[in-house]
């Protein structure tokens, strides 16, 4: 049976925001009487993650993903609740327990700027306590992987943003770690390095049966990588559950464009009981249930003659952007 | 790379005050009021150029901005105090700052020939221990006041505060000899004589009290890493990663 790698159990944190009017009568208010409020950015949530699993973590600007990535990484302390990494209290910081993860900000570097990513990664591999030898052979083999070769040695402030994230990744990942925590990591990068930097993700959870846990506000990146996502609305857990039944649950209905030979049939399939969006000419599109696609498709066929069919499915987007803004979402 | 060579360059030489201070005291003829030969005082001078090329600290800057911009999360995830980051960066940088002194020091000999001397080689060791030991002083005061960005976000603020009575009671402008024996009495008891003044006066030949100038520089390491570690762990605590 897999074990639970990580287990959260009523997690809430709040943060002391201070607030001030506008002006030098707010400005001198501040500096004399300063209002700070709590402001609770999670409220009490619970799940577990299973060693090997990704877990993409969905949410609106705001809504806290990037925050209980925080706290599972060891990064800020919870105010309230228990968290379990790899059996460890995160915001200890227990040498073993750093030794086991790593994180990712897309926004955020870790490399020397003015030096070439080598000198990075051989930095990283003494703090992770790598012979030369170990961390050589480490480099070789992310570097393949994550098909960087002589970028290794030219500056980092030379490289371009692609570049530079292959080998952020390679600096993240020289102590091999067995949890990532990904926040955003293809911010910024074009299709094809999106699509690699996925790629390599994919291998590398293969590879080690690392756990991975990922924000990101590219849908591709979710849909590619997570079997399971957890959506976060305004600090709760508003979904947890597998990708594929949210989508199934969220978009019960696929939109069918069928071209007909004629545009009398165009007529007598309109007239025939199917939920009609819209017609135009010979062109009808329908909406059909997923679970009567096939049976659906199969009358259309044998009744009517047709030239052309298209399924179209939702925008993937469209459909999560529906969890995204309302709390209470029926799923 | 030519800016960043410059910019060493600009860095040491930005620490010639000790100079400008060995002039006002030579043409007032203020060494008379303390006892000092014009040659000892110019000495002590040179050598408080030294000891301070090699124990400035600016670590409280560099952590603020690392912190308010959300820059030190990496590091904070990492099985090393980001801390020691910026004492390898420190001691990267006095290394390359080495040269650009010995230069500044070959025309100080030229105007002041009558100031060259060579100091014995036990002499010669126990200062640059005892500006290694002043410099971690200066590191852990301000490690200290840095670790109020978890509190403040303007730790710098705090840390000029503290510029005062170093710039005054570390013998930087003034060897501490030159003080009134009731203000001397009570500087000792503070960290700031042992930043400058003793390390400076050991290397100088004047004269000083090496055991008890020693002993205060350990003692007061000693008082300053645990209160470090406690702020540390305190502050992290408080750490929003904000910005990232």
């Amino acid at each position: 049976m897999v074990q639970n790698i990580i287990e959260v159990r009523n997690l809430s944190k709040s943060f002391d925001i201070s607030t001030k009017e506008p002006g030098l009568k707010g400005t001198i208010k501040h500096f004399f009487r300063r209002e700070t409020k709590s402001l609770k950015v999670i409220k009490d949530i619970s799940f577990e993650i299973k060693e090997g699993e990704i877990v993409g973590f969905l949410g609106a600007n705001g809504a806290g993903k990037t925050t209980i990535l925080k706290m599972l990484c060891g990064l800020i302390y919870p105010s309230e609740g228990s968290i379990l990494v790899s059996g460890y209290l995160p915001f200890r910081r227990k040498e073993n327990f750093l030794k086991n993860i790593t994180l990712i900000m897309g926004q955020k570097q870790q490399l020397i700027w003015d030096l070439p990513p080598i000198e990075s990664f051989y930095l990283n591999a003494s703090i992770y306590d790598l012979d030369k030898f170990e961390a050589n052979k480490r480099i070789k083999k992310l570097s393949e992987m994550l098909e960087v070769d002589e970028e290794l040695y030219i500056p980092v402030r030379k490289l371009s943003l692609g570049q530079r994230m292959k080998s952020e990744l390679l600096a993240a990942l020289i102590h091999e770690p067995n949890i990532l925590f990904l926040d955003e990591p293809t911010l910024g990068l074009d299709i094809n390095a999106q699509r690699n930097l996925r790629k390599f993700l994919q291998k590398y959870n293969k590879e080690t049966n690392a756990t991975i846990c990922l924000t990101s506000h590219y849908m591709k990146d979710i849909t590619s990588l997570c079997k399971r996502v957890i959506c976060v609305h305004e600090g709760e857990i508003s979904y947890d559950g597998k990708l594929d039944l949210l989508l199934k649950k969220l978009s019960p209905v696929k939109e069918i464009l069928i071209v007909c030979r004629s545009e009398e049939d165009a007529v007598k399939l309109q007239n025939f009981g199917f939920t009609v969006k819209n017609k135009i000419k010979n062109e009808i599109t329908i909406k059909i249930e997923n679970n009567s696609i096939t049976s659906s498709l199969k009358t259309i066929l044998n009744n009517f003659d047709i030239e052309d069919l298209l399924i179209n499915e939702p925008p993937i987007d469209e459909v999560i952007g529906k969890v995204l803004i309302k709390k209470d979402y029926d799923i | 790379m030519l800016e960043y060579r410059v910019e060493i360059a600009l860095w040491a030489i930005s620490g010639i005050i000790p100079f400008f201070m060995l002039n006002i005291w030579t043409n007032n003829n203020l060494n008379e009021s303390i006892k000092i030969s014009e040659v000892m005082l110019s000495r002590y001078f040179l050598c408080a150029f030294f000891v301070r090329q090699f124990s400035v600290v600016w670590v409280v800057f560099s952590f603020e901005e690392d912190s308010l911009m959300g820059k030190i999360s990496p590091y904070l995830i990492q099985p090393l105090n980001p801390f020691f980051r910026y004492f390898a960066q420190h001691l990267a940088e006095q290394i390359t700052r080495f040269p650009f002194a010995l230069i500044i020091a070959f025309f100080f000999f030229i105007f002041n020939p009558e100031s060259i001397w060579m100091p014995n080689l036990g002499i010669l060791l126990l200062s640059i221990v005892s500006t290694f030991l002043s410099f971690l002083i200066q590191f852990l005061i301000q490690s200290i006041v840095a670790c109020l960005c978890f509190w403040t976000e303007k730790a710098s603020s705090i840390e000029r505060l503290i510029f005062i009575p170093t710039l005054f009671l570390s013998g930087l402008l003034a060897p501490v000899v030159s003080f009134p024996a009731y203000v001397k009495s009570w500087i000792y008891l503070t960290p700031f004589p042992y930043l400058i003044d003793f390390p400076a006066n050991l290397l100088s030949g004047n004269e000083t009290n090496i055991g008890g100038g020693l002993s205060m520089q350990i003692l007061w390491i000693f008082l300053l890493f645990p209160l470090f570690k406690k702020i540390w762990s305190e502050g992290t605590k408080k750490y929003t990663a904000m910005g990232s």
